[in-house]
C-alpha cells in the first residue's frame, strides 16, 4: 500500500500540532475588508446556488430558500414549501428558454421548481418514493436528474421521462454530466455509467453501461474535471481520476496524511488514521488542478504533472467543507471550525531547505490495468513540491461554514451552521462604488 | 422699564392724549425684497462686537418688576357683557400670576386690537357680513407692571354675538421684554397654530349653529304660512286685521332672515375658499376641506329653498322632506318652539343672554387641543432667553449641516426643523395624517430703529410688477383672491371714509404705520395720517407712497429678521427641490402694506380706546433693549465664512456665558430645566443622548476618562474611525458610566443611541458587531464569562477592547496627533460643559472635512480614463497627507467618517438591507497604565 506522508518541515509541523494556524491580524493580501450579515434562515445553511452575476439562493435544514442580491445585500425573495430540510439545490437553465429557474429537493421527497424573479413554486413533484439527494441538470437537452434510492430523468416541466429503480441502501449520491449524454453517478463505492438515449418522440431511457469499483470507501466526491477526465473522491481518501470517455481510471492516489516525528513522539502517533481524517469532503478543479479537502488538509493536484501540486495537512482546525480555486495561485477553503481560509501556492522560498519532510507514494495504473489492484509501486519525493500558504482568513461564523460561493470581486457568500449568511466584500471597491453612486445622486439631484 | 417709559415720554412730549402705560412696541413686517444679499465683505455678525457693556450691569434687576413669577399664557376675551376678561392662564397654577393683576391685564391687551373688525351692514348687500379678519400679533409691554407680551388677537364666530364675532386674544406674558422681541417668529407661529385650530373648531360650530337656526327658522315659517293660510281661507275681513298685518310681518321678518343666515353660511364656505394673507395661518387642508364640503352640503340644501314663493309651497311639505334629509332631525322636532323674535334677539343687546364659553365655540376636541399645544409652548419658552437663543442658534447651525448633521449631533426635531425650515405644518387638532405642509414664507419682522440706508435697486423689476399687481388685484371684483379684510376695507371706503381716522388695524399695516412713525417726528406723522385717509380712495397710490417710504424703514436689523434672512438663505441653498415662495404672495403684502384698515365701524366690538390710538401710539424702544440684538444674538449667514468657523465662534461666545452660570458639575439649571422639557418628547432611548444635562455629564466622563488613562487617545480614535469599542468590565455602573462617556465619540450613533450598547452580559456575535459601535461587556467569572472571552478574541480582528478592571487598551497602534487636542490627560479644561463644547466643535470641524473628503470627484473618482484606482487611492493619500495634514491613523478617522456620509447619503432611510460593516486587517498592540 502506498501512502503519503506528509508532515512538512519542523515549524510547520509544530504549527499545526498546537492546532493553531494563525496569520494573526495583519493580512494586507486579504481584501475581504467589509462584511454584511445575511439573516433570514432558522436552522443551518447547507446550500449557495449563484443565480446569476448577482443573486444567491441558499438553502437549508429549515427548509426555506432565500434569494439574495449580493450587491446590496437584500433579500428579494422567500421561496417557502418545502416542510423539511433542503437535501439539494441547483440553478436550472434551460437552453430553449434562457431563463434560470432553481429546482429544490428536500426530505419530505417532495421536488420544486421555483421562479427566482416571481418567488413563485412554478412546478413540484411531491410523494416520491425517497427523498432526492442529488440534482442534476441537463440543460442543453433540457432535462433535469435526480438522484435517490432510484435515479429519474425529468423534463423541464416536471414530467417524468425514465426511473431507475433501486441503488442500494445509500442510493445515488453524486451525479454528473459525461460526454456523449452519458451520465456518472455515485453509488456506495461504485461509480455507474448510464447513457441516455433519446429517441424520436421525446421518450428518454437509461441504460446502464459499467460500473466501477475502484474505490474501496463510500465515493464522497464526483466531479467533471474537463471534457475528457473526471474525478472521484472517497471517504478513504482516495482520489481517482477517470477518463471520461472510456471510463477508465486514469491515476488512483490514495492520500493518507501521517506525521514523520522522529523520536518518542512519532512511536505514539504510529497509529492508523481515523477515517474522517482523510476522508475526501470536496473536490474541486479548475481543469488544470484538483483541490481536494481531505478531513482537515488540503491537497493541489497538478493535473499536468500528475502529481501532487502542493498539500497542508492541518490547514483547517477540523474538518474542510468546501473548496475553491480562485485562481491558478489561489485558493480558498472552508470549514466545521468556522473560517473560511485564504491560500496561496508558493514556491518554496529557499531551494536548500528540504521541500518536502513528507512522503508520498503513488500508485499508477495505465491504460491496460482499468481494475483492480495497483501495479506498481514507488515512491517519490517531488522536490519540486509547492507550498500552500494561508494569506488570508474570514472569521464571521460561530458555526461549521458549510459552503461558499465567489463572485469574483463583487464579494463571496458563506453559509454556515449559525443559520446566518455572510457576504464579504472589497471594502475599497465597494467604496469606489458607492462614491460612484454618491456623484450620480448629486448630480441627479443637482446639488446638495 | 422705567427707562423706558422715559423715553416715550421723551420722544412724544406733546402727546397729552396718550394712554399711560400700555407701551406699544411695534413690530413691522419687512417685505422681501429688503432681503439684499449680504455684502461679502462685510463682517460676519458673529465677529462682531457684542454691545453688553452698554447695557445694564444686572441683568436681571429689570424683571425684578415683574409681580408673576415665570412666564405665563393668558387667554382674554372681549366680552360685550362685561369687557375684557381673563378666562384662562397656562400654567393654570395661581402661583404663577402671583399678585399680577389679570383683569388689568386683560384690558391692556385686549386694547391693542387692530384686527379689522368690521362688522354690519354693509350698503350693497344688505345682509349683514361676517368680518374675514386675519389674526393681528402685537407686542406690548407695562412697565408699571414689569409685564411684556406678545399678544395674539383672533376673532371667533358666534350667531348669538354681537356683528357675530368674539373677539379673543392669547397673550404670552413675560417680564423679558427681549425675549419676547427676539421669540417673536417663533411666538407668532407657535400662537398662530393655535389660533387656527380654534378658529377650525369655531368655524364647524359655527356652521352647525347655522344650520340648526336654518333649520328652525323653516320650520317657523312653515307654522307661519300655515298660520296665514289659515286666515286667508277665514275670509277677507280678517285679511288687513291687526293681527293678520303682525302675522304677514313676522313671516317677512323670517323670510329675511333666512335669507341672512343663507347669506352668512355662503360667506363662512367662502371663508375657506380665500387665500390666506397671514403667512403663519396655515391649517390642515384636511380639515378645511372637510369643514368646506360640510358647509357646501348645507348651502345645497338651503339653496333649495331658493325664492319664498317657492318656498310657500315648499315649505309645507318641505318640513317633511327636511326631516328626511335633515342631519338632526332630533333637533328639529325638539325646537318648534323657536319663534322668529329670535332673529331680533341679534339686533338686541342681550346682558341677560349667557354667552356662549370658549369651549363651546370651539369644538370640544379642538379646544383641548389648542390648550395642549399652547402648554407645549409654554413649555418650550421656558427659561432664560441665553438658554433659549443659544439653542436656536445652535439649531439654525445645525441645519446648515443636514449632511453630516447624523454624525454627531442628534438630529433635530421633524417638526421643528420643518418649522424652522420655512414649512408650516399646521396643527391638526384632529390628528390628520399631516402631509399638507405649505411653504411658509416668513414675514421679515423688523423692529423699529434709525433707519439705515439700504438700496432696493436690487429688485426694482418685482417691485414693479408687485404693484401692477396690487393695482389689479384692487381693481378686479372684490371676492377675487385678495383677503377678506382688503375686501371688507374696499367695501367700507365706500361707506365712510371718516371712520378710518383713529382706527387702527390689521397686524402690519398699522405696525408698519407706527414704525413710520416713529422714524418720523409727530409733524409729518399727522401729514402721513391725513394722506392716508384720503388715500383710501385710492389705493394705488398709497401703496405707491408707501413703497417709497419702507425704503428707509426696511433696514434696521433684528435677530429675527437676520434668522429669517437665514431661513431665506437657506431656503435658497438647501431647499432647491422645494418650490421658491409664491412671489405672488409677496405681492400681495406689498400690496396691502400701503392700506390703511380701518376698523370699528359703529357696530364694532373693539375697544372705544381704539379712536385715540393714533395719536396716542407711540413706539417704545427700550433703548438698550436694541442693542443686543443688532449684534450676540444675531446668527450670520454662514455662507459667508467656512462652515467650521461659523460653528465655533458662537459656540464659545455662548459658551462661556452658558458656563458661567452653570452649576459645578457641569449641569446647567436654567439650561437643562429648558431642555429637559423641550426633548421630553423626544423619544429618549436606551443609552441614548438625549438631553444637554446628559451630555455635559458624559462630557465631564469623558474628561475624567481622559485625565485617568494615557491611552484614550487611542480609545477615542477607535470610536472615531469605526472600529468597535468593547469596555469590559465587572462593575455596570463604571463601564455604563464609560460607555455614556464614550457615547459622545462614536459617530452617526443613532436618534437613540442605536449604535451603542450600554451593557451586555452575555457572548457577542458578529451580527452585534455589526450593529453596536461601542459595547460595554460584563466581565463575569463562570462558564458563560468562558465562552464571552472566547468571542472576544474569535472577533479580536474586529474590535479594540478596553478593560477598566486591569486598565488596559487593546487595539492597533495609534500615533496621530488629530485627537491630541481633544484626548490630552494634562487638559486644563476642567469642567463638562466646556470639555462637551471642546469636543463639539473638534468633531464638527472633523465632520466638515469629512464631507469635504465625501463629496470631492477627484478624491474618488478617476478625472481621465487612464487613470485607475491606484492614482485615485494617491490622490486621495495625498489629499489627506499633505492638504489636510493627517498622517495614516487619522485619514482613517476621515476615511471612515466620509464612508458614513457617503452611505447616508446614498441611503433611502428604510433599506431591507443590513448595513456593511467595514473593517481592516492591522495588528493590535495592548497599552497599558
Amino acid at each position: 500500500m502506498l501512502r503519503w506522508f506528509l508532515g512538512g518541515r519542523e515549524a510547520q509541523s509544530s504549527v499545526e500540532r498546537s492546532g493553531v494556524l494563525s496569520i494573526g491580524e495583519e493580512q494586507p493580501r486579504n481584501c475581504f475588508t467589509e462584511l454584511q450579515v445575511l439573516k433570514g434562515h432558522f436552522d443551518i445553511v447547507r446550500f449557495l446556488v449563484q443565480i446569476d452575476d448577482f443573486r444567491c439562493a441558499s438553502a437549508g435544514d429549515d427548509g426555506l430558500v432565500l434569494v439574495w442580491n449580493i450587491e446590496t445585500g437584500e433579500r428579494l425573495q422567500e421561496l417557502r414549501g418545502h416542510a423539511q430540510q433542503i437535501t439539494a439545490i441547483i440553478a436550472f437553465t434551460c437552453e430553449a428558454s434562457a431563463h434560470t429557474a432553481l429546482i429544490t429537493a428536500s426530505s419530505d421527497r417532495s421536488v420544486s421548481l421555483w421562479d427566482p424573479d416571481s418567488g413563485n413554486r412554478v412546478q413540484t413533484v411531491s410523494d416520491l418514493q425517497s427523498s432526492v439527494k442529488c440534482l442534476l441538470g441537463l440543460e442543453r437537452l433540457c432535462l433535469w436528474v435526480s438522484g435517490g434510492e432510484e435515479l429519474c430523468v425529468w423534463s423541464k416541466d416536471f414530467q417524468l421521462r425514465c426511473l431507475h429503480q433501486k441503488h442500494g441502501d445509500s442510493g445515488v449520491t453524486a451525479l454528473i454530466e459525461l460526454p456523449k449524454n452519458h451520465l456518472a453517478a455515485a453509488v456506495d463505492r461504485e461509480i455507474v455509467i448510464y447513457r441516455l438515449t433519446l429517441s424520436e418522440d421525446s421518450d428518454v431511457s437509461l441504460t446502464k453501461i459499467r460500473c466501477l469499483s475502484d474505490h474501496r470507501d463510500q465515493i464522497r466526491a464526483l466531479i467533471n474535471v474537463n471534457d475528457r477526465l473526471f474525478a472521484s473522491g472517497s471517504h478513504a481518501g482516495e482520489l481517482i481520476l477517470w477518463d471520461a470517455v472510456d471510463w477508465n481510471n486514469l491515476k488512483y492516489e490514495h492520500i493518507l496524511w501521517e506525521e514523520s516525528q522522529p523520536g518518542a513522539q512519532s512511536e505514539i502517533r504510529m497509529k492508523a488514521p481515523r477515517p474522517s481524517e482523510m476522508s475526501i469532503q470536496h473536490l474541486t478543479t479548475n481543469g488544470q488542478l484538483i483541490l481536494a479537502a481531505v478531513g482537515s488538509g488540503l491537497y493541489v493536484y497538478d493535473l499536468q504533472s500528475k502529481s501532487v501540486a502542493a498539500y497542508r495537512k492541518a490547514a483547517h482546525d477540523s474538518n474542510v467543507l468546501h473548496t475553491l480555486l480562485l485562481s491558478d495561485s489561489e485558493l480558498m477553503s472552508c470549514s466545521e471550525d468556522g473560517s473560511v481560509r485564504i491560500w496561496e501556492i508558493q514556491d518554496l522560498p529557499l531551494p536548500a531547505e528540504p521541500a518536502s519532510a513528507g512522503f508520498f507514494g503513488t500508485w499508477t495504473f495505465s491504460r491496460s490495468h482499468k481494475q483492480s489492484a495497483p501495479q506498481s509501486k514507488k515512491v517519490t519525493d517531488f522536490p519540486n513540491t509547492r507550498k500552500l500558504e494561508l494569506i488570508g482568513d474570514l472569521i464571521g461564523h460561530s458555526g461549521a461554514v458549510q459552503m461558499f460561493v465567489s463572485f469574483g470581486e463583487d464579494g463571496l457568500v458563506t453559509c454556515s451552521a449559525d443559520h446566518l449568511l455572510i457576504l464579504w466584500k472589497d471594502g475599497e471597491r465597494q467604496s469606489r462604488l458607492r462614491s460612484q453612486a454618491l456623484f450620480q445622486k448629486l448630480e441627479e439631484n443637482g446639488g446638495l | 422699564m422705567t427707562v423706558s417709559g422715559a423715553a416715550v415720554s421723551n420722544a412724544f412730549p406733546g402727546n397729552t392724549t396718550m394712554i399711560g402705560s400700555p407701551d406699544v412696541v411695534a413690530f413691522t413686517r419687512e417685505d422681501e425684497y429688503g432681503l439684499a444679499s449680504p455684502d461679502p465683505s462685510t463682517l460676519p455678525e458673529e465677529f462682531s462686537v457684542p454691545l453688553h457693556p452698554l447695557a445694564d450691569p444686572n441683568p436681571w434687576a429689570k424683571t425684578s418688576y415683574a409681580k408673576f413669577t415665570k412666564d405665563f399664557i393668558l387667554i382674554s376675551e372681549f366680552s360685550e357683557q362685561v369687557g375684557p376678561q381673563p378666562l384662562l392662564t397656562i400654567p393654570d397654577d395661581p402661583k404663577v400670576c402671583g399678585t399680577f393683576d389679570l383683569n388689568y391685564f386683560s384690558l391692556r391687551i385686549m386694547s391693542v386690537d387692530y384686527q379689522a373688525s368690521f362688522v354690519g351692514h354693509t350698503p350693497g348687500s344688505g345682509y349683514p357680513r361676517l368680518s374675514f379678519v386675519e389674526d393681528s400679533r402685537v407686542v406690548l409691554g407695562d412697565s408699571k407692571e414689569g409685564a411684556f407680551a406678545y399678544v395674539h388677537h383672533l376673532t371667533l364666530y358666534d350667531l348669538e354675538a354681537r356683528g357675530f364675532v368674539r373677539p379673543f386674544c392669547m397673550a404670552y406674558v413675560a417680564a423679558d421684554e427681549k425675549k419676547i422681541m427676539l421669540q417673536f417668529q417663533e411666538l407668532s407661529l407657535r400662537f398662530s397654530q393655535a389660533s387656527e385650530c380654534l378658529k377650525a373648531g369655531n368655524r364647524r360650530a359655527f356652521a352647525k349653529e347655522l344650520q340648526r337656526k336654518l333649520q328652525d327658522l323653516e320650520y317657523t315659517h312653515s307654522v307661519l304660512q300655515k298660520e296665514e293660510g289659515i286666515q286667508r281661507e277665514a275670509g277677507p275681513q280678517s285679511m288687513y286685521s291687526a293681527h293678520a298685518v303682525e302675522k304677514a310681518n313676522e313671516l317677512a321678518n323670517v323670510e329675511k332672515s333666512i335669507y341672512e343666515h343663507r347669506d352668512l353660511l355662503k360667506q363662512i364656505s367662502s371663508y375657506h375658499r380665500r387665500q390666506r394673507r397671514d403667512p403663519y395661518a396655515v391649517s390642515c387642508q384636511k380639515c378645511v376641506a372637510e369643514c368646506l364640503s360640510e358647509c357646501e352640503e348645507l348651502l345645497d340644501k338651503y339653496a333649495k329653498l331658493a325664492s319664498p314663493f317657492s318656498y310657500s309651497q315648499k315649505g309645507l311639505m318641505g318640513e317633511g322632506g327636511d326631516d328626511g334629509e335633515g342631519e338632526e332631525d332630533g333637533d328639529n322636532e325638539d325646537k318648534p318652539s323657536y319663534t322668529p323674535q329670535l332673529i331680533k334677539g341679534k339686533s338686541a343687546k342681550c346682558f341677560d343672554k349667557r354667552l356662549k364659553t370658549l369651549q363651546e365655540l370651539c369644538d370640544e376636541t379642538f379646544y383641548e387641543a389648542t390648550v395642549e399645544l399652547l402648554k407645549e409652548t409654554e413649555k418650550s419658552f421656558r427659561g432664560e432667553l441665553c438658554c433659549l437663543h443659544t439653542r436656536r442658534l445652535d439649531r439654525a447651525l445645525r441645519r446648515k449641516h443636514k449632511v453630516v448633521n447624523f454624525l454627531f449631533e442628534e438630529d433635530l426635531d421633524d417638526h421643528e426643523s420643518e418649522d424652522e425650515a420655512g414649512r408650516l405644518r399646521p396643527f391638526c387638532a384632529v390628528n390628520h395624517s399631516i402631509d399638507n405642509c405649505v411653504q411658509l414664507v416668513p414675514p421679515h419682522i423688523v423692529l423699529a430703529t434709525e433707519a439705515v440706508d439700504m438700496s432696493q435697486a436690487e429688485h426694482p423689476g418685482l417691485v414693479d410688477v408687485a404693484f401692477e399687481a396690487s393695482a389689479a388685484q384692487e381693481l378686479g371684483a372684490v371676492e377675487s383672491y385678495l383677503e377678506s379684510s382688503a375686501s371688507d376695507q374696499t367695501l367700507e371706503t365706500q361707506e365712510s371714509s371718516e371712520e378710518t381716522k383713529g382706527s387702527f388695524s390689521s397686524d402690519r399695516s398699522g405696525v408698519d404705520q407706527a414704525e413710520k412713525r416713529e422714524s418720523s417726528d409727530p409733524t409729518p406723522d399727522q401729514n402721513t395720517d391725513m394722506e392716508r385717509e384720503s388715500s383710501s380712495d385710492d389705493m394705488e397710490t398709497t401703496a405707491g407712497e408707501d413703497e417709497g417710504e419702507t425704503e428707509e424703514d426696511r433696514t434696521p436689523v433684528s435677530l429675527l429678521e437676520v434668522a429669517s434672512e437665514l431661513d431665506a438663505c437657506k431656503e435658497d441653498e438647501c431647499e432647491l427641490v422645494s418650490e421658491p415662495p409664491v412671489p405672488l404672495d409677496s405681492t400681495c403684502c406689498i400690496a396691502q402694506e400701503g392700506f390703511l384698515y380701518e376698523a370699528s365701524g359703529p357696530h364694532a366690538v373693539s375697544c372705544r380706546e381704539h379712536v385715540e390710538l393714533p395719536e396716542t401710539l407711540v413706539v417704545n424702544q427700550e433703548p438698550h433693549a436694541l442693542l443686543p440684538l443688532q449684534g450676540d444674538y444675531t446668527v450670520g449667514s454662514l455662507s459667508s465664512g467656512s462652515p467650521a468657523a461659523g460653528l465655533e465662534l458662537p459656540v464659545e461666545i455662548f459658551g462661556d456665558a452658558v458656563s458661567q452660570t452653570s452649576a459645578e458639575d457641569g449641569s446647567d439649571c436654567t439650561m437643562s430645566a429648558s431642555t429637559g422639557s423641550d426633548r421630553a418628547a423626544s423619544p429618549v432611548g436606551f443609552g441614548g443622548m438625549a438631553t444637554l444635562r446628559e451630555k455635559k455629564k458624559a462630557a465631564q466622563s469623558t474628561l475624567r476618562f481622559v485625565r485617568q488613562y494615557p491611552f484614550s487617545m487611542q480609545a477615542l480614535w477607535c470610536l472615531l474611525s469605526g472600529r468597535t469599542l468593547v469596555v469590559l468590565g465587572a462593575d455596570e455602573g463604571r463601564v455604563r458610566r464609560l460607555v455614556a462617556a464614550l457615547t459622545l465619540f462614536v459617530p452617526a450613533a443613532g436618534k437613540c443611541g442605536e449604535r451603542v450598547q450600554a451593557w451586555l452580559s452575555c457572548p457577542f456575535t458578529l451580527t452585534d458587531l455589526q450593529r453596536w459601535k461601542l459595547i460595554g461587556l460584563q466581565r463575569i467569572a463562570s462558564p458563560v464569562g468562558s465562552s464571552m472571552i472566547h468571542s472576544l478574541s474569535r472577533y479580536s480582528r474586529y474590535i479594540s477592547i478596553l478593560d477598566v478592571d486591569q486598565k488596559t487598551l487593546r487595539c492597533p497602534p495609534y500615533r496621530g496627533r488629530l485627537l491630541a487636542n481633544i484626548a490630552d490627560h494634562r487638559t486644563f479644561i476642567r469642567r463638562g460643559s466646556t470639555y462637551l463644547l471642546h469636543i463639539q466643535s473638534t468633531l464638527c470641524r472633523l465632520a466638515a472635512k469629512a464631507f469635504l473628503l465625501a463629496f470631492t470627484h477627484h478624491l474618488h473618482l478617476p478625472v481621465s480614463s487612464t487613470e485607475g484606482p491606484e492614482d485615485v487611492e494617491a490622490r486621495r493619500r495625498c489629499f489627506l497627507q499633505e492638504q489636510l495634514g493627517l498622517d495614516e491613523e487619522d485619514s482613517q478617522i476621515l476615511l471612515h467618517l466620509g464612508r458614513l456620509i457617503t452611505q447616508q447619503y446614498l441611503q433611502p432611510p428604510s433599506t431591507a438591507a443590513a448595513p456593511a460593516f467595514s473593517f481592516n486587517y492591522t495588528t493590535s498592540v495592548l497599552y497599558k497604565i
